[in-house]
Parts: C-alpha cells; structure tokens; sequence
C-alpha cells in the first residue's frame, strides 16, 4: 500500500478510453463498477466536447461479484452493436475485473459472432501499466488487429503513395495541446511538399488503417504515444520513422533532416529526385519562428543564468529542458519526469542542459525539489503550477496533466515554427519580466506597503531590527521572502539572533559565493 | 401534450446505465465538514485519479484525506493488509494528529474481501485513534449515498444519552446559538423568543445528513422559531462532538439520500425517526417544520406567512421558470424533493430519473410530490429508477424539454443539441435547504435559461454537424 494524494499519470483503463474515443465510430465498453465512467466528464469538459462520448460501462454490481458476469456483457456489447453500428468495439478492463479474473476474451468471441462491428478486448493490466503506457499498447493492438485482418482479407495493398506521405502517430483526445500541435504538424508536411496519409488515432477511421502502410514514413511526436506502433510498422512493413518531437527550434530543424533523410531514399528511386529542405529550415528559423530572434534580443538576455526546473512528461519536460538551456541560455537547475518506464531515454536526453535529473511520481518529492532549489519559474504540470503558487514562483504549464485552462480554444501549438513562438511567449511571461525586473531592483521595489508576513520558513525567535526591516522592504515583492528566508537561514547558521542590515548583506554575500 | 392526470406515481425500473459519481466523492465536503477528521480511502488508481479529477482543486489545499493506494502484492495477498494499513495510519497520525480516521472501502476491497471491519478496531487500540469504517463503493452505492454510508457508521459511535449529560449539552448548545444569532430578530413582528427556560420541553432531537454550517444554523434558527430545541447534529462539527443518542430520542433526515443511516439510527440507536418531507424549496421546508412540530405536539407559528413571504421574493425566478418542462436524468437522489419543489414553481416535471428509491424513508416526500400535482394540476411525472441514460436521451429527443438536469459526461452534448441543461452535482455542493436558500435552487435553475435568453437570436442553437440515427 501507498498513501498517495495526487497523481501524475492516470489508470491504465484511461489511456485505452482515450485511444478508443479518438477514433471515429469506435465504442467503448468498460467492465467496470457504478462510477468509473469518470472519463466521459474528463471529455465532456475538458475538450468541451460536442457529442456524447462513445463510452459505456457494463456495471458490475453486486450481482456480478456473486455470480460473474454471464450474459451481461456480451449482451451490452450486442446491444451497443445495435443501437451505434459503430466499426469496433473495445471491451476494457478496469482495475476492479482484473481482479474478479473473468474470462473477458471468451465474451469478446462470443460477441462478435453476433454483432456487426469488430470486437476486441484491450490488452492491458492494471497493475502493470500506466495511463500512457496503456494508450501507446492499445494504439499498436488496434492497428495491429486491422492490419492482420486485411493480410488476411488480402486487401492490403502494399504498395507506397506516388508521391512523399506520412502518417502521424499519436494524436489523441485530452493530450496536452494535441489538436494545436497536429495542425501544426500538418501545415509543416505540406510546406515540405509531404501529404499526409493518416493521422491516427484522433478522428481516424479504423476501416482506413489498412491504408496505413502506403505511407513513406511515420511521424510519432510524443514520446510516449504512438512508438509502438512505429515500431510494429517498421518491423512487419519496413516503414521508417521519425520519433524527434519537433519542439523547439534546434529540435524541429532535427526532425525535418531526418524527413528529408527518410524521404529521399525513396524519392530517389520512385521519382528520381532527392528534396532538400535547408533553406526552408534556414527561411523558417531566421524569419517564420520569432523565437530564433527572441534568443537573440535584449529581453532574453535578462533571463541568462536565471534558474528554472522543468518536471513533466518525458516528451515535453525533455523537450523543454534542451529549449531553455540549449536556446535560451537559461539555467536549468533540476529536469525530472514521471514517466519512470521511459527514465533512461530522458536521462540521456537531457544530460548536459541541467544540473540534476529526477525520476519520480511522487509529488512531494517534486516539490521538495523546487522548495530547495527556489527556482525563478518552473515549467511543469498543474501540480508543480500550484507548488509554485505556495512558493510564490511563477510557474509555466508544459504538460499533462492538465486543467480546462490547457485546452485553450485559440491556436497554441507546442510543436513546429509556430509552436516555438508559443513557447517563447511561454517561457518570457513565466519570468518576472526582465525589464521590469531590473527597474524594480533599482528603484526599491513598489510595493513597499506590504508586510511581510507570508513566509514559509517556521517561527524563530530571529528579530529584525527596525534598518533591516526597512531595507528588507526595499527588496522588489516577488523576491523578497527568498530574501527573508535566506538571510534567516544565514543568521541561524552563524548563531546570530538580532539581524541587521549588515547581516543581510553578509547573508547575500556568503550566497554569491 | 394531452394532459392526462394519473392518481398515482408511476415507478419503473431500467438497466443501471447511467452515469454518477462513484460514492467515495463524499469525501470531498465530508472532510470539511468534519474538522478533526481524516479520510483514508482504501482503493486503487482508479479511485485516485476519480478523486483527483472530480475535486479539481481542493487536491491543493492540502487536504485531510488520502488514498491507501492498493498495489500489486496487496491484492495477491503477498503483503500483510493489517500491517499495511497499521504503516499507513501511524503516518497519517504523525503527520496530521486527526481524531478519527474513517476508512472508505471501495470495490477493490469488497471484492478482495479485505476484513477492514474486522481489523480497525485491533488497530484503533493500537494505535489509539477511532477508526470509522464505510463501505461506499461503486459496486452498491451511488454518489452522495457515500454520505449515507458514512454517517450510518457514524452512528454506532455516538455515545450513549444518559439524561444528567445531556441537560448540560442541551443549555451549551443553546448558547452558542444565541451567540451566533445575537442580532437576529427571531421572528418578525413577534414576540422574541424569551430565555432558554421558555422554548417548550420535549424530547431531544438529532437531525442527521450533513449541511453547511450555516445552513444547518439557519435550520435550527427555523425549529427555534417553533420552539424547538436541535440537541445534536449527525455529524457534528468535530468527531469529538457526536451527539448522544438513544432510546426517546427522536431523529430527523435533512437530506433524501440517508436511508441506511435513518434504518441503523431506528434498528441500531432505539432512535424515532419523523419522516418528513425534505427541508428543500419553501414547501419542503414549511413540510418538514410542520412534521417535526406534530410529532412534538406542538402548534406551528407564523409559518405560512413565512413560506408566503418567500414564495413573494421568488417572484421574479418564477416568472422565468413558469410552464417550462424539465427531464431529471438522476444521479445523486435529491431528484424527488427538487421535483416536487419545481412542480410548485409551476414547471413541468417529465421524468424524474433516480439511482435508488427508498419509498418507505422518502415516502412523506413521495407523497408531498403527489399532492403537489394534484394541487398544481400537473400530470404525475414518472420516476425512473436505476435509469438507463442512452433510453433517457432518446426520450429526450422526443419531449425536448426545456432544462435536463443531468450530469457533467452529457451536459455538453446536450447544450450541442439545443437543450439547456444544468449540471446535477451543483445541486449537491450549493445551499439548498430551508427557506432562506430556496432562491439558491432557482439560481441554479434559471441560470441557463437566463444565459440562453441573452443568446437566443443569435441563431446557433444547435451546434453539432447532421447526426446520423
């Protein structure tokens, strides 16, 4: 057992209901108790969706504990057949029938016998796997299912589009800003001349995956969802991929080399010509993207040195972390994840552009971490957004999971050109503004009216006599109780107990040092 | 629609796929409600992530509740339940100091069989806080019958009414009262309510279902009014403070969804229930007076004057709500008093959607509701028990009401198809009961009609591409 308050990544049943509900006319059917359905108001608000989520549970009740199942689910599966025609059906496992161990395939195939759509049970354990982790497998079990069925139907057609495509992987509801970043993604192909094949899962049509093969390459953005897939393709199909999430300038530039890469062997040979995208990158980079600019202008030279911590998933917190120190000479004190299955691949992602890595999902050890470090902004997930609000550190969201502020109806993609102006925006109203800043600082502050009562340090018996006080309010609002905090810290350290202006002073120096 | 009076209530039964909270969502006002409390729900990611969602941001505030997250080798049985728990509660007594835990099964433990009524009391010795067990899982119960679930445990740990204590009790209680309301005028143009010794002497009552605290003051200022002394409270602000039960006291429920708790409070504690009509709405609240004065034998005062009077300030809600149909699709139990308090407010109650009935503790409500359509000349609305929701959206696309009172999974796709619609789960969070806060309940109601009034020319009503049928 773990006594446990938050959480970063949900229970695996979510992942598979959010692949699920991202294709067109899939249902899906969970094997769960009164009160699971938890999801469908996630989607509903969330994503402010318009129509009704095409999830169902078949309740189990006390019934079903004494005397299993029996026709209950097969016969919601039937009736769901009939009422939605919808393509497939995925039964899904919740924690509470991987406990009750009934024989859920046997449904499955009884199910299917009888009901026009396809019928498969999501293959995930509870306790095993995650929320992503869950989505990235029933992603590849889907594809893979259409796939062998074709192969069998002997519809597949093997061979590739006439000219470049690609299929991008990994598009799905309530992912962090997905809608934002998958027409960015789009306008990027078509800029590089690239059609797009499939986008799978999110408004995909599982009758389509058969087509998916056609396609010159895969494009998975996320890390987390969507590689198995690229992987399965590549193995049974030879298809290539490119798994560099095009975040960030230097990164994006990365991915499209890598599309050129992949492209040309083939264009080579189907259309005797190769493509070369330098000076689109080189045009995009300079004069499209703001943020090449930004990273050159007095306003980011105000952020050099300042420290950051960056916690999230592993795609955007490593994304992030390259961002701020690689392209904006920004401190990275700490970057962590709590994608814990995918440690090593972050760790070597990130090593060099920060002092310290942290793999955890447990929050208070994040906040912990951010406490000690008393960053100037962390860039995180709510959770880390609301540690910020206690410590008074402004905080930037970079990932799930998210509240209804991140799923802004305007365009906010994190990936491509644009994507780098978004988070360039980001990342400069994160931080105090630099200007801003500096006036304070020369100035004394404005806000010299407010007491300093807010603090997080415990009571001492430490008095500030009436010059420190005066000069402690001097010091600008925002960096005032780190100030406080610190000076406290210095004087106890030393055994000082009254603390003067000259204390302070000390204080700061024997920190710069 | 031909309208055709039936004599009677129609009560039917569909599948039970509807949508609701999962029962352990009582912990979110639970906890606050009972100060020195701590809530430890004993369950697994799903229930976590529910919690995490579902309260949005009290998960910040430090709150004093968590999950004992159950994990792989808890389920097989590899680790030892009590000694896990023991872990876990010494923990939560270091760092929180509460003074009770209340254990909150969920399914998993239901269906792993986790003896956790067997081992708290080993563990309350042992570590000597009280430890209150609740089942409120998704596998019996729905939404705020998690409440019922935990109050009913509660009971059994009320102390025993012993007559010497309870005088003292009574005259502590009452002076906080008037500390609380010492500006108040107790009733208008009447003489004040004199010193404690002048309020009639009866017999102690308990009202039980958790309210706001100032709510629950309004409630008691209400009895007070009538001469009627509230000598306790299930729960009561604190643990510490449970009031004393036993044989002669009567008990009354504040709220419909409390049957377990009116059952053990009767079967178990040799209380006497007065089944009442529910304090929701001006009618609700003037029932529920009257009954509790009746059993008391004593004669109300000035209270028709009082509901008229509030009906008077309703005036302006009434007039937008007037003759407009409603659809309850039913999730949290509060659907018949709601309904009968629309129906007064002349709307049309189509289908009155609840997850479980308990006809024989709702039954003074029950038949509230029949005479108020009777009275308003209504036809007798159906009440659907364990509703089936995709049923009750086609029903819906038949009678298009003006206002589904519906959960959140189905408010959006409804307002996509031109229904107003008002979440469910605010009737549960906002003040609703007594006389003072029946305009809080038209608030809610009429606010997406007002909303929509504002928007109706502009012509997208209707926001979804051609749904296929």
């Amino acid at each position: 057992m773990k006594l446990a308050y938050w959480m970063y990544a949900g229970p695996a049943h979510i992942g598979t209901l959010r692949v699920a509900s991202s294709f067109k006319n899939v249902h899906a059917i969970m094997h769960a108790p009164l009160g699971d359905d938890y999801f469908n108001v996630m989607r509903s608000m969330l994503e402010r969706e318009r129509d009704f989520t095409p999830v169902t549970a078949s309740i189990v009740d006390r019934h079903v504990l004494a005397r299993g199942s029996q026709e209950k689910v097969v016969g919601n599966i039937t009736r769901k057949d009939r009422e939605e025609r919808p393509d497939l059906i995925v039964l899904t496992p919740t924690c509470t029938s991987s406990i009750l161990q009934e024989d859920l395939q046997n449904f499955v195939n009884r199910a299917s016998v009888t009901s026009d759509s396809d019928v498969i049970l999501a293959d995930v354990n509870h306790y095993r796997v995650n929320e992503l982790q869950a989505a990235d497998r029933t992603l590849e079990q889907v594809v893979r299912y259409y796939l062998d069925k074709a192969r069998r139907q002997e519809t597949l057609d093997r061979s590739v589009t006439d000219k470049p495509s690609a299929n991008i992987i990994g598009i799905f509801t309530l992912g962090f800003h997905n809608q934002h970043d998958c027409r960015e993604l789009k306008r990027l192909l078509q800029d590089l001349d690239i059609e797009i094949n499939q986008v799978i899962p999110e408004g995909g049509s599982v009758q389509d995956l058969r087509n998916l093969p056609k396609a010159w390459f895969n494009l998975v953005p996320y890390r987390e969802v969507g590689l198995m897939t690229a992987i399965y393709l590549e193995k049974i199909f030879g298809m290539p991929y490119v798994s560099t999430t095009p975040m960030g300038v230097v990164d994006t530039a990365e991915c499209i080399r890598q599309i050129q890469r992949h492209v040309n062997k083939l264009a080579l040979v189907s259309l005797d010509r190769t493509f070369n995208y330098e000076s689109y990158i080189d045009q995009q980079t300079k004069f499209v993207s703001q943020a090449a600019w930004f990273s050159r202008s007095i306003d980011c030279q105000n952020l050099t040195g300042k420290k950051a911590v960056v916690f999230g998933d592993a795609t955007h917190a490593a994304s992030m972390t390259k961002i701020l120190a690689r392209e904006m000479g920004i401190h990275v004190s700490c970057a962590g994840t709590y994608c814990k299955h995918d440690a090593e691949w972050f760790k070597e992602q990130v090593q060099g552009f920060c002092d310290e890595i942290l793999i955890t999902d447990d929050h208070t050890e994040v906040g912990d971490m951010i406490a000690r470090i008393e960053p100037s902004a962390i860039f995180g997930t709510q959770m880390e957004r609301h540690i910020g609000k206690r410590l008074d550190i402004p905080c930037g969201v970079i990932s799930s999971p998210v509240h209804i502020q991140n799923f802004p109806l305007g365009y906010r993609p994190f990936l491509g050109y644009e994507g780098t102006n978004q988070i360039a925006d980001l990342v400069y109203n994160s931080f105090t503004l630099g200007m801003e800043d500096h006036l304070l600082e020369i100035f004394g502050g404005h806000d010299t009216k407010e007491v300093i009562t807010k603090s997080l340090s415990t009571d001492t018996d430490l008095t500030w006599n009436y010059e420190s006080q005066l000069e402690l309010n001097k010091i600008p609002g925002f960096v005032r109780g780190k100030i406080k905090r610190n000076t406290e810290k210095f004087a106890r350290q030393n055994g000082i107990a009254d603390i003067t202006v000259e204390v302070m002073y000390a204080a700061k120096e024997a920190l710069n040092a | 629609m031909s309208i055709n009076i039936s004599e009677t209530l129609t009560f039917e039964c569909e599948t039970g796929n509807y949508h609701t909270f999962c029962p352990i969502s009582c912990v979110a006002w639970l906890y606050q409600k009972i100060e020195d409390s701590f809530f430890l729900v004993v369950g697994t990611k799903t229930c976590g992530y529910f919690l995490q969602n579902a309260l949005g941001v009290m998960i910040f505030a430090e709150p004093r509740y968590a999950m004992a997250e159950l994990e792989e080798g808890d389920i097989s049985a590899q680790l030892n339940d009590y000694q896990e728990l023991k872990r876990l509660c010494l923990q939560i007594k270091k760092d929180r100091n509460p003074s009770v835990i209340i254990w909150i099964g969920t399914c998993t433990t239901e269906i792993i069989k986790m003896d956790l009524e067997g081992m708290a009391p080993k563990l309350e010795t042992e570590i000597g806080i009280p430890i209150v067990v609740a089942r409120a899982n998704g596998l019996d119960y729905a939404f705020t019958q998690g409440e019922d679930t935990v109050l009913a445990a509660m009971a059994h740990r009320c102390p025993e009414r012993s007559l010497l204590g309870d005088e003292r009790e009574e005259t502590i209680q009452d002076q906080a009262m008037r500390n609380l309301f010492p500006l108040l005028p107790l009733r208008k143009g009447g003489v004040n309510p004199g010193p404690i010794n002048n309020l009639k002497k009866h017999s102690p009552l308990v009202l039980f279902g958790s309210l706001p605290s100032t709510v629950a003051s309004q409630l008691s200022l209400e009895l007070r009014r009538q001469s009627i002394q509230v000598s306790g409270r299930l729960p009561a602000q604190r643990y510490t403070d449970l009031p004393s039960l036993g044989d002669g006291v009567y008990v009354c429920g504040v709220n419909p969804f409390l049957s377990r708790t009116a059952t053990t409070l009767m079967r178990r504690r040799k209380c006497k229930l007065i089944g009442a009509p529910f304090p929701i709405g001006p009618d609700g609240t003037r029932a529920w007076i009257e009954k509790i004065c009746s059993v008391f034998g004593i004669e109300t005062q000035g209270l028709e004057e009082r509901e008229q009077q509030m009906w008077e300030t309703l005036r302006d809600y009434l007039d937008l709500v007037r003759g407009k149909s409603v659809f309850f699709m039913g999730d949290n139990l509060l659907e018949v008093s709601l309904a009968r308090f629309l129906i007064r407010c002349e709307m049309i109650v189509y289908e009155i959607g609840i997850p479980y009935l308990d006809k024989r503790y709702q039954a003074a409500e029950l038949l509230l509701l029949q005479n108020t359509c009777k009275e308003m000349c209504v036809p007798m609305p159906r009440i659907v028990e364990k509703p089936d929701n995709y049923n009750q959206i086609q029903r819906m696309r038949e009678l298009q009401p003006d206002l589904a009172i519906t959960g959140m999974a189905h408010a959006n796709p409804l307002e996509a198809r031109g229904i107003n619609t008002k979440w469910s789960v605010e009737f549960t969070f906002a003040q609703i009961h007594g006389f003072t806060n029946a305009r809080d309940v038209l608030e809610l109601v009429t606010r997406p009609l007002r909303r929509n009034n504002s928007l109706e020319d502009l012509g997208w009503t209707s926001l979804i591409k051609g749904e296929k049928k």
